[in-house]
């Protein structure tokens, strides 16, 4: 039912060619882990997905849509179903955790942000909300602004969020990159019980190897643009996983031990 | 002990650096022209001499201030205040969608943004006294030229600096909720606004600040309110009458900074 086709997809940002050809499927309610280095064009991937950018030439199918030629209120509809964590969070830090969790099902209704603003939503929009938060144990901090939380509280609100949507399909770019080991390993813990009890397909950055062996059904591969291992995660041997992250890893040609802490992530975008 | 010690490796930086021919050049026109100025101010002690004569006759007839015409200061006083309260409201409020379609990443369209920029750059590089004699002509005497010309001047101000901020705002938040397919005008209220509340309050208050210094003013030329009484004081050479106007928008504006700074104090 939630499945996607990637065929053939060339990205480029400029001259720089990021996403070279790539081939992938994922079979609904398949848990896949992808593993690359950095800047091997893993969060470009990701944003090809939901429609953030826009790849050159290639197809991605989601549920019998193509992503890459949808637009304005199709793409919409087709976002509603994919539900995104991401490195950072990306929480309305101002505002309530409440408050964020109600904007999940935003792009569920057409009364937009009237339908999802705290003083305005409707009862059952509320109890779901409420019902979310506790689903990731936060439901104590319902009245807390987000920034005066943890990190690691901070996603499990994000995950409360996305749960809130109600999706099919999850992408999460880097969920525990930056929370400390054990808050990463929480966070990941919960990520994929909330994934199984609702048989989600999810789409998974990371880059250790070991919480990609714990958790994954499947492991993909990526180097330079490219997916060049794929298996099951019984059967990944140790040292084509180690090939990933030696040679030319990245998109940009740049020695990957001189960019490793340059990842483009605070870069400004608009919004689609 | 020398203090031109060798340093071991590379130099130590010197002290001063000769600044650069651009620098240079700045500081030679700037130069000139403060001479200039000055010198066309025509300043001469003869001039100093009788001007500190005048100010003093002025002093002595406008002290003790007249206080006899209280009921009018305070009506054309509380009509500043009007204008004031009225213009900078509507300004503020009319900042918000101008800020919006003037920041990159709120903005339709680059078009949009471009002319929006353009007229906020011009509402803020014409002196509201300007704007105030413009809209003299246009509406005719009276506190509604002013009110216009504070909103102009409060959007011309306001609307950069809420622009400025919209700009600066992490794009995650509102990323995260274009991806779960929220359309973008709730995105912007919803992801964009809310991280901009602190600030634009900020900016709002010392908009009213503004405002009410602004519109005292404005009278001078005519747009309504104290400052026309006050011109017409000094016309008259009625010194003591206008020395009570003075001391009367001294007071006021100084309660007006303080309870802004109290509200500053309780929001930020
Ligand atoms: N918006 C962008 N504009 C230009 N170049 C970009 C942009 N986003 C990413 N890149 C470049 O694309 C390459 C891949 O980046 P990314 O997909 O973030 O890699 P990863 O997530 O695997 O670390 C990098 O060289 C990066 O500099
Ligand atoms: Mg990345």
């Amino acid at each position: 039912m939630s499945s996607i086709t990637i065929r053939n997809l060339n990205k480029y940002y400029g001259a720089l060619h990021v996403l070279r050809s790539l081939d992938l499927s994922i079979a609904s309610g398949e848990g896949v882990v992808l593993l690359g280095a950095n800047g091997c064009g893993k969060s470009t991937l990701m944003k090809c997905l939901n429609g953030l950018e826009t790849p050159q030439s290639g197809s991605i199918v989601i549920d019998q849509n193509d992503v890459t030629t949808a637009k304005g209120l199709r793409l919409r509809s087709i976002r509603r179903d994919i539900g995104v964590v991401f490195q950072q969070f990306n929480l309305v830090e101002n505002l309530t955790v409440f408050q964020n969790v109600l904007y999940g099902a935003m792009g569920q209704r057409r009364g937009g942000l009237l339908t999802v603003w705290n003083s305005l939503a409707p009862k059952d929009t509320r109890e779901k909300a409420m019902h979310c938060l506790s689903r990731v144990r936060m439901a104590d901090k319902a009245s807390s602004r987000c920034r005066d939380l943890s990190g690691g509280q901070q996603q499990r609100v994000a995950i409360a969020r996305m749960l809130m949507q109600s999706p099919k399909i999850i992408l999460a770019d880097e969920p525990v990159a930056s929370l400390d080991p054990k808050a990463g390993i929480e966070v990941m813990d919960l990520l994929w019980e909330v994934v199984r009890e609702h048989n989600m397909t999810v789409f998974c950055t990371l880059h250790q190897l070991d919480l990609a062996q714990n958790y994954a059904d499947r492991i993909v591969g990526m180097k330079a643009g490219q997916i060049v291992f794929d298996s099951s995660n019984s059967s990944a041997d140790k040292e084509s996983l180690a090939q990933l992250y030696q040679g030319d890893t990245r998109v940009d040609g740049a020695s990957s031990h001189e960019n490793e802490y340059a990842a483009p992530n605070n870069r400004p975008a608009e919004i689609a | 002990m020398n203090t031109k010690q060798e340093p071991q490796s590379s130099h130590m930086p010197p002290r001063l650096t000769s600044p650069s021919w651009f620098a240079w050049l700045v500081i030679v026109v700037f130069a000139f022209l403060f001479f200039q100025g000055f010198s066309s101010a025509e300043i001469s002690l003869e001039r100093l001499v009788k001007g500190a004569r005048n100010l003093s006759t002025f002093l002595g007839q406008a002290i003790p201030p007249d206080w006899s015409n209280m009921d009018v200061i305070a009506n054309a006083m509380l009509e500043t205040l009007y204008m004031a309260i009225v213009g900078v409201t509507v300004g503020i409020v009319l900042s918000v969608p101008f800020a919006l379609l003037a920041s990159r990443n709120t903005a339709p369209h680059p078009i949009v943004r471009t002319i929006t920029r353009f007229m906020i750059a011009t509402m803020r590089t014409i002196p509201d006294l300007i704007w105030a004699l413009i809209f003299v002509v246009a509406v005719g005497l009276g506190p509604l030229a002013g009110i216009l010309a504070i909103i102009l001047d409060t959007i011309g101000f306001a609307a950069r600096f809420f622009s400025e901020r919209i700009e600066e705002v992490r794009p995650g938040p509102a990323n995260a909720l274009t991806a779960s397919g929220a359309g973008r005008v709730s995105v912007i209220m919803g992801a964009i606004l809310p991280e901009t509340l602190a600030s634009m309050s900020a900016t709002s208050l010392y908009s009213v600040e503004k405002a009410i210094r602004s519109a005292v003013t404005l009278g001078l030329v005519g747009a309504g309110g104290i400052g026309v009484e006050l011109s017409t004081a000094m016309r008259l050479f009625q010194f003591d009458k206008a020395f009570s106007i003075i001391i009367v928008v001294l007071l006021v504006v100084i309660g007006f900074e303080q309870l802004s700074s109290m509200i500053r104090k309780r929001v930020i």
